[in-house]
């Protein structure tokens, strides 16, 4: 059974248990598709009934497989790291006599009527201690809906923005709503989503445009992903509310081939919103016509800038172009152009069904509402997080995040990809905001928060996002062509141990220099990661450069092949794996690399699991 | 390898005359003809050329200028290994190593029996399972330099990617 054919169902009755299954593309790689296979087979195999359904990311990727189990006149409970061997046992107590199977359950939830009668013993969702500080507002459709039901949409509020838009509110009360709630934008920079809207909606043309930046590119973000796979709709009606407010004739989203389950996805959103007439033309009757587009990317991540992004749907080289004029004067063909991300979309419909004096409450003074955050590297709960603006660094990879695995120590969070920065652990309690982080050396970028302990090498890490950096620019202008390849060959320089005195300063006055001349934001934002880690990790440098050493022996041309005495714990996994039989030692001496015989194959470093070996 | 005598040109016919008239239509027409063929043929090149009334070295430079789109044909399979942040972070280099050494290709190459590319991508979004790779649009997760061996072996095995 296929996706496409398990949404093909009837009206569920309310009476059959069901089973509903996280498909977004975390799910997936986990092996979702051999647990659905396991449950169609089980629930032929014990002789039971169960709708099967399916649903997007609810945001505890380390724990996918997650396997939703709804018995009639229950809370929902959620299974997490499924695996086939697990689902008889669900499926015969849960689904056969309507008992949860606690050892494999994770958390419960109530459902939209508050009736049903939870499970003793199974923690709530929400008092989990990772969901405890979030605030789901934007996410709240994401892992329990099934993002290919407009009905299942529709019965949990959605499309009714729209309605009272289109009935009760004209073009200018919309935008002054979305200005009075202080939105804005998620997809990095932080404009003022009304104030960007106002600007577009006084250009008259005979077209204009409203674009979805779907082109998630930065390394470590997925909430976008997330969002496509999990709540299309809510991005759609926000784009449609928007369309409205600055009187767009069509629009486009824009999603990188990447992303090719949100392609699929997105594609049955705009048909199902066609249907009803919430889409095309006269939508519910208003007189309003909006036709969207899907764009596919083709791979280049400089399409996430506005005029890159532009010139890729016209069919060019994705190249950005020097401005003014603005894209909300003249954009895509040259027309007046409204583009957002779709963060930022899916927090319309939210913002006019809740009203602008309620989500101007949440957050801080110049940031507003919740941000999205994708939290990965080395954390112990990896996944996404919505948290209300404010909220501290510290909060969020200890509480929600569960800290560091393997009993280390936390060293830095790269916020906001390679356009921004690492900030270490004297920073831990800053708040998140859009001010206080570029105030910190980071930005908020499009959400990508991803967590590195003290096994990370920090030249090694700003020498990874140069390098990006490098290959992913366009070209077009000379300083950020040419100046993010020759700071890519002096970090490169560093890590191999050919570090000089005045590299530090030469990386910082070309910083300083690409910001000031590139031409778009790849390139201005570019040296950001080399800037933080000088400013908070400029020991590191020097211990590279004049040392000729890596404190956390990452760069492999550093290593001496010496084993620190007091770390080694006499395994002896590095002496069976020598080649050359170089190393010496005993279940009651430390090992011993004799130099001589060393080829330096690198392979006893990589075996040891305590880090003696530098 | 590269022979462009047994091009079929006939089912790109249709799919230009529905597109010839659109703006923007370059890149999904690039698009349609790398799902189908694999790569960009050059006598497709030629007809695209003919019929969008665009210069051949306007449609290569845009072509040249997406990692989507290639001039040489590609393997039955296409891997591609995330090299994003999370996943560099978590010994994304190793995985590649070790793929690269059992299919006996580097970066950008093709086996020689044709039936795998290998690829290095930025990110693909799926990093809570990182490493990760992404073989044609199945993703693979939590990689190991140890397990991923057994990964292609399934898929070689398989004949499809599933």
């Amino acid at each position: 059974m296929t996706n496409e054919t398990m949404h093909q169902q009837q009206k569920p009755n309310p009476q059959t248990p069901k089973i509903i299954i996280g498909m977004a593309s975390c799910g997936l790689g986990a092996g979702a598709r051999s647990v659905l296979k396991s449950v169609v087979h089980e629930l032929e195999k014990q002789k039971l009934e169960a709708d099967i359904l399916s649903t997007g990311c609810i945001g505890m990727c380390a724990h996918e497989v997650l396997v939703d189990v709804i018995f009639p006149g229950r809370t929902r409970v959620t299974y997490g790291n499924v695996k086939t061997t697990m689902v008889p046992q669900i499926l015969e107590e849960h689904i056969g006599k309507g008992e949860a199977v606690k050892k494999f359950g994770i958390a419960q939830m109530y459902l939209d009527d508050k009736t049903v009668i939870p499970y003793e013993g199974l923690p709530f969702f929400d008092e989990m201690e990772m969901n405890k500080g979030q605030k789901k507002y934007i996410l709240r459709n994401c892992g329990y809906i099934d993002p290919d039901s407009i009905d299942e949409y529709i019965a949990r509020g959605g499309y009714a923005a729209l309605e009272k838009v289109l009935k009760a509110m004209t073009p200018k009360a919309v935008i002054d709503e979305i200005s009075k709630s202080g939105l804005r934008g998620r997809g990095g920079g932080g404009f003022p989503t009304g104030e960007k809207w106002a600007s577009c909606a006084k250009y008259a043309a005979d077209e204009k445009f409203v674009l979805c930046n779907a082109d998630e590119g930065d390394p470590g973000a997925f909430m976008d992903r997330s969002l496509l796979e999990g709540d299309p709709h809510a991005v759609l009606e926000g784009m449609i509310i928007a369309g409205y407010a600055i009187h767009a004739t069509s629009g486009y989203i824009y999603v990188r081939a990447e992303y090719p389950l949100a392609v699929k996805r997105l594609k049955h959103t705009i048909e199902e919103a066609k249907k009803r007439g919430f889409l095309g033309q006269n939508i519910l009757k208003s007189g309003y016509s909006l036709e969207i587009y899907i764009k596919e990317g083709a791979g280049a991540f400089v399409c996430g800038e506005s005029t890159a992004l532009q010139n890729s749907i016209e069919g060019k080289r994705g190249m950005p172009r020097t401005r003014p004029p603005q894209s909300v004067e003249a954009g895509l063909w040259d027309k007046p152009t409204c583009l957002n991300n779709v963060e930022t979309f899916a927090n319309v419909p939210f913002i006019i069904n809740k009203g602008a004096d309620w989500y101007f409450k949440i957050g801080t003074e110049h940031s507003k509402g919740t941000k999205i955050f994708s939290l990965t590297g080395k954390i112990k709960n990896a996944g996404l997080v919505e948290v209300p603006m404010g909220t501290t660094i510290r909060q969020i990879v200890f509480d929600m995040g569960g800290g560091i695995p393997k009993k280390r120590k936390f060293k830095a969070v790269q916020i906001g990809g390679p356009s921004g920065g690492s900030l270490p652990e004297s920073l831990l309690d800053s708040p998140i905001d859009y001010e206080s982080l570029v105030g910190a050396g980071a930005m908020m970028g499009s959400g990508s928060f991803v967590v590195v302990d003290d096994t990370t090498c920090m030249v090694e890490m700003a020498r990874f996002f140069m390098n990006f950096c490098a290959n992913e620019s366009c070209g077009k202008c000379p300083p950020c062509r040419i100046g993010t390849t020759l700071m890519l060959d002096i970090l490169t320089r560093i890590t191999l141990g050919q570090g000089e005195e005045k590299d530090m300063e030469v990386l910082e006055q070309m910083s300083d220099e690409i910001k000031v001349m590139s031409l778009c934001g790849l390139g201005q934002s570019a040296p950001n990661p080399v800037k933080s880690t000088l400013r908070y990790f400029r020991d590191e440098y020097v211990a590279h450069i004049r040392d000729k050493t890596c404190p956390t022996a990452t760069c492999v041309a550093l290593h001496k092949y010496e084993v620190t005495p007091e770390k080694c714990t006499k395994c002896q996994a590095c002496i069976r794996n020598c080649p050359v039989k170089a190393i010496s030692g005993s279940t009651t001496e430390a090992a011993v690399i004799n130099k001589e015989k060393c080829i330096k194959c690198n392979l006893c470093y990589e075996k040891c699991n305590f880090l003696a070996i530098k | 390898m590269n022979t462009n005598k047994t091009v079929d040109l006939s089912k790109m016919e249709q799919v230009l005359e529905k597109y010839k008239n659109a703006r923007g239509s370059l890149i999904p027409v690039l698009q349609i003809v790398q799902a189908e063929y694999g790569y960009l043929p050059e006598p497709v090149i030629g007809l695209i050329s003919e019929k969008l009334h665009m210069s051949i070295h306007e449609i290569v430079g845009t072509a040249t200028f997406y990692a989507q789109f290639h001039l040489k044909p590609r393997g039955e399979h296409i891997i591609k290994v995330c090299c994003g942040t999370a996943c560099h972070v978590k010994g994304a280099k190793k995985v590649l190593e070790k793929i690269s050494e059992t299919l006996e290709v580097s970066t950008g190459m093709t086996t020689k029996d044709n039936a795998f590319t290998l690829d290095e991508v930025a990110c693909l979004g799926a990093c809570s399972l990182a490493p990760v790779m992404m073989v044609d649009e199945d993703i693979h997760g939590k990689l190991a330099p140890d397990t991923v061996g057994n990964v292609i072996k399934e898929i070689r095995e398989a004949g499809v990617s599933r």
